[in-house]
């Protein structure tokens, strides 16, 4: 119980209510149930990047491409819905899941195999990509006339009051909690963060870990890079850019310990509702929308702070009594 | 993590052999060639006012590179300095609109530098946390600020004289900002190279804990190094400030990451310990040429940005590839 009390999703929880309490203290509206179920769909995006940026944190990694994989692949679909506008909408899901992963996984090998620093790798992959969408298309966009209606209308579709884009996000919280807590796929990532050396001598390939992390990412950026174009029917360059941080951020007021190890899909899913609740409510209470980097930043700062505070190590002191007795 | 294994030589290798197969030297090639492709390439490279202007590709961003790359080799990294340069430049921009003159300005974008700086530094330093997390923070933080100061307005009006740090000569084709960053290199290869300073920053790099109990004041070494980023993020934020006339809240949007990559291409181990000015100073020539020779073939600056990111894990994967081919 007082593990529970003490965890860092419930402080979470406490300080959404908290910042939900005082919004509705003078717009009662904004916590109505279809304004908040619209703010979960505007975050959902958000959602299913920081599960996926969650798992590779926790195995000591940092996927700073995961931006620039959404937003190539949501072109690399468009590119296709162009040329083949009647594909069902299943094998659209399918080529963009699976290309993410393909482009995730170009990050996995490079730090696998080669043992390449994750945050050098990222960094080059993240510029690479987001160069070969101008290459693509020359700069040109892909306006929404250009799309398909079904391409467009997937994600806005209303399946039990919700639309779909919501319900990815839930799935995803859903399937990802099942596999962080219930596999050995999942035990291994929090292993590959906490010891690398103790998960290596217990017979898991840190190395192969932190490949399947990156793949997970890759794969949730490439199902968010569809959604995200048909969303907003437009694909461009640089769809999303800088979004990566928020993405880092999300995690980290979520609880993800960027030493790795640590962290939890509730904790990331209310580390980006954090972020999507602010950011939607501070139209509303009127402040300037130009407050809400600094805000961003400094609720990062407030969670690293409170992170360290409550994973510094309470481990036990066996040399106690010895120290006493000289 | 695996753990490597490490053979040590019968005899040391000859200092000759040594430099020849340094990173530096193979940086020095790949800019060589880079120059002569250039020039083979563009009628219009090898020009003395086109190299000039090529110049401007990189010395703002190298200053901060410099001292980068001593936090990166003590083993931090500060996401935060674009970010600075936007802050620090609102804070001259708002001081041109109540008639501060130019050493004011100077003094107050160096000012903002160095106090962005403590607030990195006792954030790692004094509270003990992650540098990359504490800097994604600041960096919203900071450039969050000149948003709400700005927000989609612009701050002109500097003073005449001011313009001369980032569009002034010194002689002939040799700009000011060219100078500054001469300057700048050298002083920090003598602190990292020839002072106890530098070596202790290696040291903390390699293993903070023996740094530690070696008797270098570990915290107070890694504050000065967030200072002196802070410091040279002031710097560029006069000079970029200076050349475009004009401060925008997204002035230096995205430099952060280009300046780690600048590091990284110069030898410098991302995980601390390792790494040198000379190959810094190659690095950001490198850059310099890519965009500049590329800009002159017309090709998009989006393209080059493909080409920078490549450069920057192939430097790293080839060695590491040929390594293992020989076994």
């Amino acid at each position: 119980m007082k593990r529970i009390l003490a965890s860092r999703e419930l402080l979470l929880l406490v300080a959404i209510a908290l910042v939900l309490g005082i919004i509705s203290s003078r717009f009662p509206a904004f916590i109505t149930l279809s304004n908040l179920a619209a703010v979960f769909n505007d975050t959902s995006p958000l959602i299913l990047l920081a599960i996926g940026q969650m798992i590779v944190i926790l195995t000591k990694c940092i996927d700073l491409s995961v931006t620039a994989n959404l937003a190539l692949t949501g072109m690399v679909v468009s590119l296709i819905n162009i040329s083949a506008p009647g594909l069902p909408i299943v094998v659209t899901l399918v080529v963009a899941t699976g290309f993410g992963a393909c482009l995730g996984m170009f990050n996995g090998i490079l730090v696998w195999k080669l043992d390449i620093p994750p945050i050098v790798v990222t960094l080059g992959t993240m510029t690479i990509f987001r160069g070969t969408i101008f290459l693509l298309t020359e700069g040109k966009w892909v306006n929404s006339h250009e799309m398909s209606d079904t391409f467009k209308a997937f994600p806005r579709t209303e399946l039990l009051g919700l639309p779909v884009l919501s319900w990815f996000a839930i799935a995803a919280v859903i399937l990802f909690t099942i596999v962080m807590t219930r596999t050995t796929l999942g035990r291994a990532f929090y292993a590959a963060g906490g010891n690398p050396h103790a998960a290596t001598y217990a017979g898991i390939n840190v190395g192969r870990t932190q490949f399947w992390a990156f793949t997970i990412s890759g794969a949730l950026a490439g199902l968010t890079g569809y959604l995200w174009v048909s969303r907003f029917a437009v694909a461009y360059v640089d769809v999303a850019g800088g979004f990566e941080l928020t993405v880092v951020a999300a995690c980290v007021i979520g609880g993800v310990s960027i030493m790795g190890g640590i962290g939890s899909v509730p904790g990331a899913l209310l580390g980006a509702l954090f972020l999507g609740i602010i950011a939607n409510a501070l139209p509303v209470v009127n402040i300037s929308p130009f407050w809400q980097m600094a805000i961003s930043g400094g609720a990062i700062i407030i969670a690293v702070v409170l992170n360290a505070q409550a994973n510094r190590t309470k481990g036990r002191i066996i040399l106690k009594r010895a120290e006493h007795a000289t | 993590m695996t753990t490597t294994t490490r053979s040590i030589p019968d005899r040391l290798r000859s200092p000759l052999e040594r430099n020849l197969k340094s990173w530096e030297s193979l940086l020095m090639l790949v800019a060589i060639g880079i120059f002569i492709a250039n020039s083979f390439a563009s009628p219009y490279f090898l020009n003395a006012w086109n190299l000039s202007d090529a110049t401007f590709n990189f010395t703002e961003k190298a200053m901060i590179a410099f001292a980068m790359a001593l936090l990166i080799i003590s083993g931090e990294i500060d996401l935060s300095v674009a970010a600075i340069i936007a802050l620090a430049s609102t804070a001259m921009g708002a001081a041109v609109q109540a008639g501060v003159g130019t050493e004011g300005l100077v003094l107050i974008g160096l000012a903002v530098g160095l106090a962005c700086g403590a607030v990195n530094g006792f954030l790692v330093t004094g509270l003990g946390l992650p540098s990359i997390v504490v800097t994604i923070g600041t960096m919203s933080l900071f450039r969050g600020i000149s948003f709400i100061v700005l927000g989609d307005q612009v701050y002109k009006g500097y003073p005449a004289d001011f313009a001369f740090f980032g569009q002034g000569y010194v002689w002939w084709v040799i700009s000011f900002e060219f100078v500054l960053f001469a300057i700048i290199a050298v002083i920090y290869a003598v602190i990292l190279h020839m002072t106890n300073f530098g070596r202790a920053v290696y040291a903390i790099g390699n293993n903070a804990t023996g740094a530690l109990f070696s008797g270098i004041r570990v915290g107070r070494v890694k504050f000065t190094l967030f200072l002196l980023t802070g410091l040279m993020s002031g710097v560029a934020a006069v000079c970029l400030t200076s050349r475009l006339g004009s401060t925008r809240p997204s002035i230096a949007f995205g430099w952060e990451l280009e300046i780690v990559t600048m590091v990284v291409l110069g030898g410098v181990n991302i995980l601390g310990g390792f790494g040198s000015i000379p190959g810094v100073v190659i690095a950001a020539f490198v850059m310099g040429l890519v965009t500049f020779g590329l800009g002159l073939l017309n090709v998009p600056g989006i393209v080059m940005s493909i080409v920078i990111g490549a450069l920057l894990i192939s430097v790293i994967a080839l060695p590491r590839l040929w390594s293992m081919w020989r076994g």
